[in-house]
């Protein structure tokens, strides 16, 4: 009896199940490796310092005087993040709503296929741009002009009162606007050609102008999809490293505290690629694992809480469909 | 106004190609393209982008196929869908946080140096999740009457998936990989902690490479005007290979939907 049921086990469509699933574990397995080897590596940080590591501000490698703050980076990841999605939601929708209410059937191809081609352009080339190109134009057309009449407001303040140099805060959070743009785009243009037509024909039968029924009908029955976008935008932000790294000005210690748009900062990510390899001691190893271990959290909250929404939104797309 | 929205997201692309371009052409030569960057070329870094991304395949895409068929064939059950949740995470690793990984795992513990290994260990982390979403949601397309008239004719079903189903879903899968590799071939945050970057060609997997991305990165951020000048001839090799790829693969996958 066992052994019939041992052979039937080896048959080659089990075999098969089971090496397909195996394989498939290899997320898994990479998901546990980088938990432990983040969370582990973090331990003697963590340990000599404790809560300081999240609310501290100094960063001081030197053996003797050690201090590690994470907390201008996570400021830093924040701020730029919100800057990003500031900027790049009003824009991302503003095209995924031409693109689903009012381009013409021809044009609607090729729009989507350029902001496409947004999201394929390598990060270090935003970065590339950002640092040789974008920046010229932000400090002669936006910095300086805001500066002279506005600097004495602090969020356009710079360091000890010089001109802004155009590597800062306002500059990372335009080049991460940018990048998200895509990703926002192509969520919410799902997420409003998932709202049935019976939804926009009702308000046109009350009277609606187009406007009206895309503003109050549309958007507010596609709002927690529309919701889910903007947090994947807002996960994409987090994570993004080289291109805010080139123009963020790399700030450090409590001079990366995010307290003018004019003034260089650090994200968590531009904060390892610039001194991971450089850590002088495992105890500066360790910090930047630690501060790579918060980062990876922060994604992760914010890719749940995406997918749950944008999960929720789809649902109910699948059930008017059907 | 709406189409202001699309004007004003489009002027940084456009802005960004025609600098590339315009900047990066006068570098184009021979010695550029070949020689090693101690004689002014960057012949190290398209070769270790190349194999790199020849790495990153072998060892990328058969895992995420695989993982693929498994969640289209098998996947209708906890196991699965609990492989999906953690596929989707994946996807939104922050890339740095992949390089810290893999710095850590392979550089330090397996291999005990910068090694191109290490380099498509991590981009295949990168790409495993998307191959493996891509071909999920390419075998879903294909009609269950399929599988059915294959079974009924008593061919196993390891058979019928490696035989008929995949090779019906082929085109999706094919155009869905090749994007995602395009994808990863520009990344330069999880190979700066695992390659590190180098000067000469391939020497060997248990020392340093270079790749475009990381050459970019580099020469951008010297502080001598002309080697800064000379990224944007770098960029645009990186840009040719990246969007050549990208936009072939679109369009033969776009011919191919209106035959």
């Amino acid at each position: 009896m066992r052994l019939k049921s041992l052979k039937k086990k080896l048959t080659g469509d089990n075999t098969f199940r089971v090496l397909t699933a195996i394989v498939a574990a290899s997320a898994i397995v990479i998901l546990v490796v980088a938990a432990y080897v983040l969370s582990t590596g973090a331990v003697p940080v963590v340990q000599r310092f404790g809560l300081y590591f999240f609310t501290g501000t100094s960063w001081n490698p030197v053996e003797g005087r050690e201090l590690y703050g994470a907390l201008p980076y996570v400021l830093g990841t924040l701020a730029t993040s919100g800057i990003a999605l500031l900027i790049g939601v009003p824009l991302s929708l503003g095209i995924a709503i031409f693109l689903v209410e009012m381009a013409p059937q021809k044009v609607r191809v090729p729009i989507s296929y350029l902001v496409e081609l947004l999201a394929a352009v390598p990060s270090v080339i935003y970065g590339l741009w950002g640092l040789l190109v974008f920046r010229l134009w932000l400090q002669k057309y936006i910095e300086i002009p805001v500066y002279n009449y506005l600097g004495w407001i602090p969020i356009f303040a710079t360091e000890g009162g010089g001109t802004p140099v155009g590597l800062d805060l306002l500059n990372g959070g335009i080049i991460l606007a940018i990048m998200i743009i895509p990703t926002v785009a192509s969520v919410s243009k799902e997420v409003i050609s998932a709202v049935p037509d019976s939804i926009r024909e009702g308000a046109y039968s009350i009277g609606a102008t187009k406007w009206e029924v895309v503003r109050y009908w549309v958007l507010s029955y596609g709002r927690s999809g529309i919701f889910g976008a903007v947090i994947l935008g807002l996960g994409r932000a987090v994570g993004e490293t080289i291109a805010v790294t080139m123009v963020i000005g790399n700030a450090i210690g409590p001079n990366a505290m995010p307290t003018s748009l004019f003034q260089p900062a650090q994200t968590m990510a531009s904060l390892i690629a610039n001194g991971f390899l450089e850590a002088p001691t495992p105890l500066d190893t360790s910090a930047y694992i630690g501060v790579g271990l918060t980062l990876l959290l922060v994604s992760l909250l914010i890719n749940i809480i995406a997918h749950i929404m944008v999960a929720r939104i789809l649902k109910i797309k699948g059930g008017a469909v059907e | 106004m709406c189409l202001l929205c699309v004007i004003i997201a489009v002027i940084p692309l456009l802005s960004i190609l025609y600098e590339v371009v315009s900047r990066g052409a006068p570098f184009l030569s021979f010695q550029f393209l070949t020689n090693d960057a101690l004689h002014g070329g960057i012949g190290p870094s398209i070769q270790g982008t190349l194999i790199l991304i020849g790495l990153t395949s072998l060892i990328g895409v058969p895992v995420g196929i695989l993982s693929g068929v498994y969640l289209a064939e098998f996947g209708d059950n906890k196991y699965a869908s609990f492989v999906r949740a953690i596929n989707d995470v994946l996807t939104e690793f922050p890339s740095i946080v992949v390089g810290i990984t893999t710095y850590s795992v392979v550089v330090i513990g397996i291999i005990g140096s910068f090694s191109p290994i290490a380099g498509a260990i991590a981009l295949s982390i990168m790409l495993i999740p998307i191959v493996a979403r891509t071909t999920d949601e390419s075998l879903k397309l294909v009609p269950n009457s399929v599988r059915e008239a294959s079974l009924a004719l008593g061919i196993h079903k390891w058979k019928t998936t490696l035989r008929i189903v995949v090779p019906a879903a082929k085109s999706g899968i094919v155009t869905g990989t090749l994007l995602a590799i395009a994808r990863i071939a520009g990344e330069t945050a999880p190979i700066l902690l695992t390659i590190l970057g180098s000067n000469y060609f391939f020497q060997g997997f248990r020392s340093p490479m270079d790749a475009l991305p990381l050459r970019v990165f580099r020469d951008a951020r010297w502080d001598d005007p002309r080697v800064q000048a000379e990224a944007w001839g770098v960029a645009l090799i990186l840009i040719l290979i990246v969007l050549s790829l990208n936009i072939a693969v679109r369009l033969a996958a776009r011919g191919r939907h209106k035959r």
